[in-house]
């Protein structure tokens, strides 16, 4: 009997097998040099392989004249290729993904460390550099270890005002950084069934925090529900009986509100233990928490009232911006004093769109409160959008309300 | 593949943000990223890595995939990093980059000469022999190649 990271890789844990790849995405950040390794390579002309995405998210759009360059190399040899490119304002990487072109089943592998997002739809995906990238361009396949596997196994539902962010943060805080390190995290168990995509896509996505290799789910019909919705028909993946690792257990009815504090995604302590740090930023976004869900979310919270420090929201994508402008969502972003970013990565990497001055703090949505990371001499505390909504009110680190 | 340098001791987690801030990132430069390397952790650190073995504590290079983090480290002149573990996707890109990883929690004395042969499978340090993982075959083969750039090159 296997785990899913068998099943899909068609090994057992251990074997180094290589496989071809169904969908290999690329970003304006590892892009540039995936294009460089690729023609060192000797690699000319891409032939009509399907399932290649490059996505513009890092910077986007273009900070400066030296971005603008790299970048303009980039689009114009995406754009004469057989691959689909996403320009500036499209959107995420892995949100662009999880939109409909990921599928149970697949391999997927992403030039980006958060690729492991989309193992929410029961594929196998991970992150890897850019020369592995081009390799992948160059053969469309790569080589792999079959990784064990740690078995998260859920009960329950989340109560309250417990997001699945929160349930991210307290498996990361009871992993540690490395704690799940080339291994696979298999989320498991009956609670699963209440969690929707985007709840679900929120737990792969901390996956590497924890150093994972993916963070997978089995498909089930709240998958295929997502994917007809998104014009794809697919089956669900059934659970076999397997050994795990490790086991953890966790009851989603104990999750309370968590944050990370600076600078490390493993140092969680419950939002009651730091209500008060006063705050200069409130970011909401991200790969992790940028969903139009995450949206209305926050928009419910903050409706009719006004944020007391400045709280930049950056939808993960044009499709969901789209739908918080037509469900009136930003309307309610907007009228509470809050600004808006191009769909994308915002501040999350300290480019652009929200850097942090000396000494600044900021609650942020993020997955990354890595020392320096949205600015020099900043600091970064990770929490829910609900912890994010009340603390934009406060002005100061604060509990989410009830509702 | 064998080599040698003057042990450079580290701390255990260091990211890749700390290896090389993401402000740096936007170019194609390598000086660029060498002369920056390890800024946020120690901004004297950089001219000490020329001829360097870095021995560090668990979990060397987590968090981003950036690849510019296994350039910095080359380009300032590391010779291998050795580790008791390493971030699955920055050991991947240290040898596709051809720079040489060890797994092993070797205790460090900053300074001291540190010789290691990857086929064989040794690290000598402070007098003694360590005995280490070999690589997988298909790593060795990246490596010996000087990369995976090299490796395709020779293989298409």
């Amino acid at each position: 009997m296997s785990t899913l990271s068998e099943q899909i890789l068609g090994a057992a844990e251990g074997e180094y097998v290589d496989r071809k790849v169904n969908k290999a995405f690329a970003h304006d950040g590892t892009g540039v040099l995936a294009l460089e390794a690729w023609r060192n390579m000797g690699g000319d002309r891409l032939g009509k392989e399907t399932g290649y995405h490059i996505q513009f998210d890092h910077i986007a759009p273009a900070n400066n004249s030296t971005t603008a360059t790299l970048q303009h190399e980039l689009r114009d040899f995406a754009k004469r290729s057989s691959m689909q490119f996403s320009d500036i304002g499209c959107g995420i990487c892995h949100q662009l993904m999880a939109e409909g072109a990921v599928l149970p089943g697949e391999i997927v592998v992403g030039a980006d460390s958060h690729s492991v997002t989309l193992g929410a739809f029961g594929a196998f995906a991970t992150g890897v550099g850019a020369t592995d990238m081009a390799a992948i361009w160059l053969t469309g396949e790569t080589w792999f270890r079959v990784p064990e596997s740690l078995g998260a196994h859920l009960t329950g539902k989340l109560t309250g005002v417990a997001e699945a962010k929160d349930l991210a943060l307290a498996y990361v805080g009871k992993l540690g950084t490395d704690g799940a390190t080339y291994r696979a995290l298999e989320f498991i168990g009956e609670g699963v069934r209440h969690l929707s995509m985007d709840e679900r896509l929120v737990l792969s996505n901390l996956s590497v925090e924890a150093g994972a290799k993916a963070g997978l789910f089995y498909a089930d019909d709240v998958t295929l529900r997502y994917l007809k919705e998104h014009g794809k028909d697919a089956t669900v993946q059934e659970h076999q009986d397997c050994s795990y690792r490790q086991e953890l257990d966790f009851d989603l009815a104990d999750i309370v509100p968590l944050v990370a504090i600076p600078h490390r995604v493993d140092t969680v302590k419950p939002v009651d233990a730091v209500t008060g740090i006063s705050i200069d930023q409130v970011f909401v976004g991200t790969c992790t928490n940028g969903r139009y869900s995450d949206l209305a979310r926050f928009a419910r919270l903050v409706r009719g009232r006004k944020v007391a420090v400045r709280t930049i929201v950056v939808p993960a994508s044009a499709a969901v911006l789209e739908k918080a402008i037509r469900t009136g969502v930003l309307a309610d972003i907007i009228g509470s004093g809050c600004t808006i970013g191009t769909p994308g990565c915002g501040p999350c990497l300290g480019y652009h769109m929200g850097v942090l001055g000396d000494g600044e703090v900021c609650l942020s949505t993020a997955n990354r409160n890595f020392k320096n990371r949205m600015g020099v001499g900043g600091e970064i505390y990770l929490g829910s959008v609900a912890t994010a909504a009340a603390s934009a009110l406060a002005g100061e680190i604060a509990s989410p309300e009830a509702g | 593949m064998q080599g040698k340098g003057m042990a450079v001791c580290l701390p255990a987690d260091i990211d890749t943000d700390l290896v090389i801030a993401g402000r740096y990132l936007r170019t194609k430069d390598r000086s660029v990223w060498a002369a920056h390397v390890f800024e946020d952790l120690d901004p004297v650190l950089a001219p000490r890595l020329k001829g360097a073995v870095i021995v560090a504590g668990k979990n060397f290079g987590c968090g981003s995939s950036r690849e510019q983090a296994v350039h910095a480290l080359r380009e300032a002149g590391v010779v291998a990093v050795i580790a008791p573990s390493f971030a699955r996707i920055f050991f991947r890109n240290a040898i596709n980059i051809g720079l040489p990883l060890i797994e092993l929690d070797l205790s460090c004395d900053d300074g001291c000469p540190v010789a290691f042969d990857l086929s064989d499978g040794w690290v000598d340090a402070g007098g003694k022999r360590y005995t280490v993982r070999p690589l997988s075959s298909r790593m060795q083969a990246i490596l010996g190649a000087g990369g995976l750039v090299e490796y395709w090159r020779a293989h298409r």
